[in-house]
């Protein structure tokens, strides 16, 4: 009953409040005289200095649901879980790597999302249009998904109704505020509230880290418990280490992952939102200081089953919700208030990464569908509109999702959607060094890897349902003799891959228009205080183009 | 992913920043926390830790140290 948990819930909800009224004032923070401009809106005038940048890319990458949902799966099926660690430690080198590319070119053209630079250096508006959707429908159940994490703190403090839409009033309601201050204050909401997240979220990991063990008797018997529990179940995969079979599955999870992070239309938008080359290259030597609290968060699930924690029921009979573990872990070994801070660090770690998302899928549709289909000639100031309108649809959607279907089954898009995303790889991350690829290579490339994906995602059976049923495919439905599993984005993306080198051969055999590359090379190292294409030029020159497939 | 540089420094040298065969060194963290055989272990422990954890968790200085040395060799420096 929530009435047990009352101290939890007020702590909650102040907590709550205050950061939603920062999100309000945001609007004035760093403000330039016109917030109408998408730059602006959009992408916080592109000014953010280190400290921003370091507290928004981080809470961009780590939400809710990733504080949730790892220690589950630790809980759930042991080392497997912790692939969370290696696949954020590969992503920053990439990051430092290829995305300052991204930078300097947007830099220079004005690009905005992902699409827009694919669009200029492919000359081809339907690879561009591709890109876009690809980004949104990987984006929306992402946005679902940390609804996922409030709900799992919700749920624990016992605030659950009879029915679908009592059960879900308190999420409608944060969603709501989270909706108004967005389309308000754009990317400086999050910005400034992830300040907070970070510090409650470090406090209370700290805190736990260094109280649970000692409370549960030292790191050795917290081990010892998962290892006795993993012994006594009857799956051949789970353990405190990992076996023959699933050891492929987690270094291609880790790169997979890793690969799909950074081409998240909102990863792409924390970028893009910083001042200069400096402040990327920079942060991503430090923020690595997340993965270490990510690998600490992950040894909680190891904490909870040291601690006998019974996770509550699932949405339906007889199932288990699994992301319930950390949060009745605090319940049973925290004081009150303390247990209500670190909801509070749950819920609004979910609204950080939910703003920037719906942000990111908002600029992919005005810049890459409104602008280039619907209306040619909007100004900035009507950009900037229909942004802040998308994004509030974008997140109607998202609420919809939660409300009108099983969360299990946002679970399942969002692993779609890091299958979908990593589609766009050899367009957006490759296209960022080479233009070898021919623009229908690209999109034969896009379109057969995601056919290829789909499918090995549907052969994918768990003990509860028959498709969908997780990302390790097994390799031996290829026809090889062995038990072993990989995941699917990363053969995914490889068939993509070569399929796009192959008709690219073949268009070029043939002779096959490769359109004109809008960026030179120089363009790749542009920085800050670099003098702007002048767009008015190139928009004239994109409009008296043929169109191109 | 495709080798680092591929197009050539045309114009504008002063710019041409990214060229450092520093960032062949961003290659270690990227390859080593991607070798099971590294950390897939129980012992030796550390602090009751198996290595499978500790040794992944110290990758993480890895990445660090890596991306800081090869920030400062490859950051702008004055007027060049």
């Amino acid at each position: 009953m929530w009435r047990d948990h009352l101290t939890e819930i007020i702590v909650f909800s102040v907590l709550f409040l205050l950061v939603s009224a920062m999100g309000f004032v945001a609007a004035r923070w760093r403000a330039p005289k016109d917030m109408a401009h998408l730059d602006e809106w959009g992408l916080g005038g592109r000014s953010f200095g280190g400290w921003i940048t370091w507290f928004l890319v981080g809470g961009d990458l780590y939400t809710a649901y990733t504080f949730v949902a790892v220690p589950a799966l630790m809980f759930g099926a042991g080392a497997a879980g912790f692939f969370a660690v290696p696949y954020t430690i590969v992503i920053y080198p990439l990051v430092f790597l290829v995305l300052v590319r991204l930078w300097s070119v947007s830099h220079r053209h004005g690009f905005v999302t992902p699409a827009d630079f694919v669009r200029t250096r492919f000359d081809s508006p339907v690879l561009a249009l591709l890109i876009a959707i690809t980004g949104i429908v990987a984006t929306m159940p992402y946005i679902a998904l940390q609804l996922v994490g409030i709900e799992a703190v919700l749920k624990t403090m016992g605030v659950t109704g009879d029915n679908a839409l009592a059960r879900h009033l308190p999420i409608i309601i944060a969603f709501a505020i989270l909706a108004a201050y967005t389309y308000q204050s754009g990317l400086r909401a999050p910005a400034l509230i992830a300040f907070v997240k970070d510090s409650l979220i470090y406090i209370v990991i700290l805190v736990a880290i260094v109280y649970l063990p000692y409370k549960l008797g030292g790191w050795g018997d917290i081990f010892a418990a998962a290892d006795a529990k993993f012994d006594a179940s009857p799956n051949p995969n789970d353990g405190i280490l990992l076996n023959g079979n699933n050891q492929l599955q987690y270094v291609t999870l880790a790169l997979g992952s890793a690969l799909a992070l950074f081409l998240y239309p909102h990863s792409i938008t924390g970028v893009l939102a910083s001042k200069n080359r400096d402040v990327i290259k920079r942060n991503m030597s430090a923020l690595p200081a997340y993965s270490l609290l990510l690998g600490l968060i992950a040894l909680l699930g190891y904490m909870a089953i040291a601690a006998g924690v019974k996770p509550l029921p699932g949405a339906k009979e007889g199932t288990v919700d699994s992301n319930t573990v950390v949060p009745l872990l605090f319940d049973q070994q925290f004081p009150d208030w303390f247990a209500g801070v670190a909801y509070a660090a749950i819920g609004i770690g979910a609204l950080v990464p939910a703003a920037i998302m719906s942000i990111a899928a908002a600029n992919l549709f005005t810049r890459n569908i409104y602008k280039e289909y619907l209306k040619r000639d909007a100004s900035p100031a009507q950009e900037a509109n229909v942004s802040k309108i998308t994004s509030l649809v974008v997140k109607v959607g998202a609420v919809a999702c939660i409300v009108f279907l099983d969360p299990q089954f946002s679970i399942d898009l969002q692993l779609i959607g890091g299958v979908i995303i990593l589609q766009t790889l050899p367009a957006v991350a490759l296209g960022l060094y080479t233009r070898w690829f021919h623009r229908t290579g690209l999109i034969v490339g896009w379109a057969v890897g995601m056919g290829l994906g789909m499918w090995m995602l549907y052969q994918v059976a768990s003990p509860t349902r028959k498709h969908f049923g997780g990302s390790a495919f097994p390799l031996s439905e290829f026809g090889f003799d062995t038990t072993r599993t990989i995941y699917v984005g990363i053969v995914a993306v490889a068939v993509n891959l070569a399929v796009a080198a192959l008709v690219t051969l073949a268009l070029r055999a043939a002779k096959v228009a490769e359109g004109v590359d809008g960026t030179t090379p120089d363009d790749y190292f542009a920085d800050e205080g670099d003098p702007r294409v002048t767009p008015g030029a190139e928009r004239d020159a994109d409009s008296a183009r043929e169109p191109v497939a | 992913m495709a080798a680092p540089e591929p197009e050539a420094p045309t114009t504008a040298p002063s710019r041409a920043k990214d060229h450092s065969p520093w960032n062949w060194l961003l290659f270690i963290p990227i390859v080593v926390p991607l070798i099971p055989v590294f950390f897939n272990g129980d012992s030796p422990r550390v602090f009751g830790f198996p290595r499978f954890y500790w040794l992944q968790l110290a990758f993480i200085l890895l990445g660090v140290g890596t991306t800081t040395l090869v920030y400062q060799m490859t950051k702008k420096r004055g007027s060049r």
